[in-house]
């Protein structure tokens, strides 16, 4: 089978550079009911991100996933997922893919350890006689040991995800691919998904983490994707994906009293390069009365300007200044720039 | 079916003939996939101990099992205790004869259970085999293990068999056990008159036993297809025991004479042959032939359905 692959792999279309460990080209599923679930898409994980793929319920992340993971054959266009085209690759390939979907699903009536244990033994490739270290080293890291003789019906919603976690750790993976991996978990439990997302990048593993609340996977993504309607809206590295458009992405946010607005707006003018004329329009203003009265904040861009000449800029000019800081786009200002839309909204 | 049957074939039935794949680094990576961990030496075997585990291991099928182990204990108390009555050798076939020898309470158990109670246990067993994982959503987590669907087919219909086959043996030790404790063995008196030593007439129960459970198997595959279709056991199961139920009913139909020997369970009661001094080994040999044909056709269609599907349960 892979030599066919390989020489399949030859006689192909040659594709731009880059060492992806998720592409797709134009990957399209039109369900039988009609339904465009995924809409010509070309995702691309570069190897070593932590990629956010992101949108709202119903936008075709988990179609996608699903894609990814061989479970739906794709309408059109292709899926390439460590190098191996899915869904024809998908028992060579997937054993170095961990995988979460649409929530975890375990046996009931079966124990935690009973349930990974069984997982691991529909491996074909996988080592019976280090099983046994493997399962407790993978509730271990989600800290799940104490609860793993409890049947999988006990758990709590998070108890259950973070099983769902462990058989992604079942074994050494070189992509992790994480749908919704913090749904029903509490504060505490999302940290420590994030924490663990980090560590797994570090040990050297792609992780693919699709959620549909973007603060989650703000902290931790180093590339993101953000899907809406079947399509990709937009896709790649963080910091450029927030600052797309823009200047500089960076801006300032100076908290001053309402009489020293207009000076304000005049020295961020200059500092940025703007035409003085238009100072009003390059700098928002909003009401911080919270943050003492008469307070407000001036929000501009800094455009070429350093971050350490404003102060001294603004003193200068007999600005009073309150506090000073900076404000990085999220990635809700990104979406609801994209789409035109709140992000909760669904199909 | 040996391991390497039973797994070689899902390479032909998945791989897609007209799909091209980009080039480029792609290449190297993909002969790096291709040197993941190959197949380890009794997996398949792993494997289908986990499924059995899981078949048998589950408490609701537990309780059918020991639900159909006690039709026997039951009836053969029933009959001890009315055989000074009116009602003394009363009933469906064989029943008068249990009194004389406890071995024809195996045949009359397995007559009583063949019409329902066992497709029912082997339509539980098959109809849960794929549409059960797919409800609970384990299935996907199943399939991206990573384990190849055919595989999984066949170690799923494989359990389902094993259950099936759990079941027959059941009631037949219980029927003996019973038979043997409250009426005692004799030497078998055959239906033709013919009286044959205790140790043959034990081997015709097991013949009868034997010939029961492989009348199930075309039943065993029906309920595998359409577990392969759905996603609500319960469903499934009603609609495996209804294909049995119909084809009972069309069975006994006469204007319909010309369909009955393609129905399911035209040959199901032809274990009585067991039962003759000569048995026709050419009608037991249709009986078989009729199931293999309908594991032939539903295992086919399961296997054609289940390795194309999208799973999005």
């Amino acid at each position: 089978m892979s030599s066919t692959l390989t020489e399949r792999d030859h006689d192909g279309v040659p594709t731009t550079g880059g060492d992806a460990v998720v592409r797709t080209r134009g990957l399209t599923k039109k369900f039988r009911s009609g339904q465009v679930a995924v809409d010509g898409i070309d995702l691309e994980v570069p190897r070593g991100a932590v990629y956010g793929f992101l949108g709202p319920n119903g936008s075709g992340k988990t179609t996608t996933i699903r894609m990814l993971l061989g479970l739906v054959q794709p309408t059109s266009g292709e899926a390439l997922v460590l190098g191996g085209a899915m869904p024809r690759s998908a028992v060579a390939v997937l054993p170095r893919v961990g995988a979460l979907v649409e929530g975890p699903a375990f046996q009931p009536y079966l124990t935690g350890r009973r349930n990974l244990d069984r997982l691991d033994a529909v491996d074909m490739t996988a080592d019976p006689r280090t099983s046994k270290a493997r399962i407790g080293a993978a509730l271990e890291r989600v800290g799940l040991s104490a609860a793993a003789a409890k049947p999988y019906r006990n758990y709590s919603l998070g108890m259950k995800q973070r099983l769902g976690l462990a058989a992604a750790l079942l074994r050494p993976r070189d992509l992790l691919i994480l749908d919704e991996p913090t749904n029903g978990l509490d504060p505490q439990g999302t940290r420590e998904v994030r924490h663990l997302i980090r560590e797994l990048a570090e040990d050297g593993a792609s992780v693919l983490v699709s959620s549909h609340l973007l603060a989650e996977i703000d902290q931790v993504c180093t590339h993101v994707g953000v899907m809406s309607r079947g399509k990709l809206l937009v896709q790649g590295e963080r910091d450029v994906v927030t600052s797309g458009g823009r200047q500089s992405g960076e801006r300032v946010v100076i908290t001053t009293l309402r009489d020293h607005v207009d000076g304000a707006r005049r020295v961020l003018a200059r500092l940025a390069g703007v035409d003085p004329s238009s100072a009003s329009e390059a700098a928002s203003v909003e009401d911080a009365d919270h943050l003492g009265d008469g307070a407000v904040t001036v929000t501009a861009t800094l455009g070429g300007a350093s971050l350490s000449d404003v102060a001294p800029a603004l003193v200068a000019a007999d600005v009073l200044v309150l506090g000073i800081g900076t404000d990085r786009p999220s990635l809700e200002d990104v979406f609801v720039e994209l789409t035109g839309e709140g992000f909760d909204v669904a199909r | 079916m040996s391991h390497a049957e039973a797994t070689a074939a899902p390479d032909a039935a998945e791989a897609p003939t007209s799909r091209t794949t980009a080039a480029g680094p792609e290449v190297r990576e993909a002969s790096e996939a291709s040197e993941a961990p190959t197949r380890r030496r009794g997996a398949f075997g792993r494997l289908l101990r986990s499924e059995l585990g899981l078949v048998l291991g589950r408490r609701r099928n537990q309780l059918l099992l020991a639900l159909l182990a006690s039709v026997p204990i039951l009836l053969g108390i029933v009959l001890a205790i009315v055989s000074d009555s009116a009602y003394a050798g009363q009933g469906p076939g064989f029943i008068d004869r249990i009194g004389g020898n406890g071995l024809f309470l195996v045949v009359t158990s397995l007559f009583l259970c063949t019409p329902f109670l066992l497709p029912l246990v082997t339509s539980i067993a098959a109809g849960d085999a794929i549409a059960g994982e797919a409800g609970g959503g384990t299935l996907r987590y199943l399939l991206t293990v990573p384990v190849r669907r055919g595989t999984l087919l066949v170690a799923k219909a494989l359990a389902a068999m094993t259950f099936m086959l759990v079941a027959v043996a059941l009631v037949t030790a219980a029927a003996l056990l019973a038979g043997g404790l409250l009426f005692g063995f004799d030497d078998l008196t055959l239906l033709s008159g013919q009286t044959i030593p205790l140790t043959d007439g034990v081997l015709r129960m097991l013949g009868v036993a034997g010939y029961v459970a492989m009348s199930l198997t075309g039943l065993v595959a029906v309920g595998l297809f359409f577990s392969t279709l759905a996603e609500v056991p319960v469903g499934v199961m009603a609609a495996t025991v209804v294909v049995a139920i119909v084809s009972t009913v069309l069975d006994s139909l006469p204007q319909l004479s010309a369909i009955h020997p393609f129905l399911l369970t035209h040959h199901w009661f032809d274990f009585a042959e067991f039962l003759r001094f000569e048995v026709s080994w050419s009608l037991l040999g249709q009986g078989l032939a009729l199931q293999a044909a309908w594991v032939a056709i539903f295992g086919s269609l399961a296997w054609a359905r289940f390795t194309t599907a999208d799973i999005t349960s």
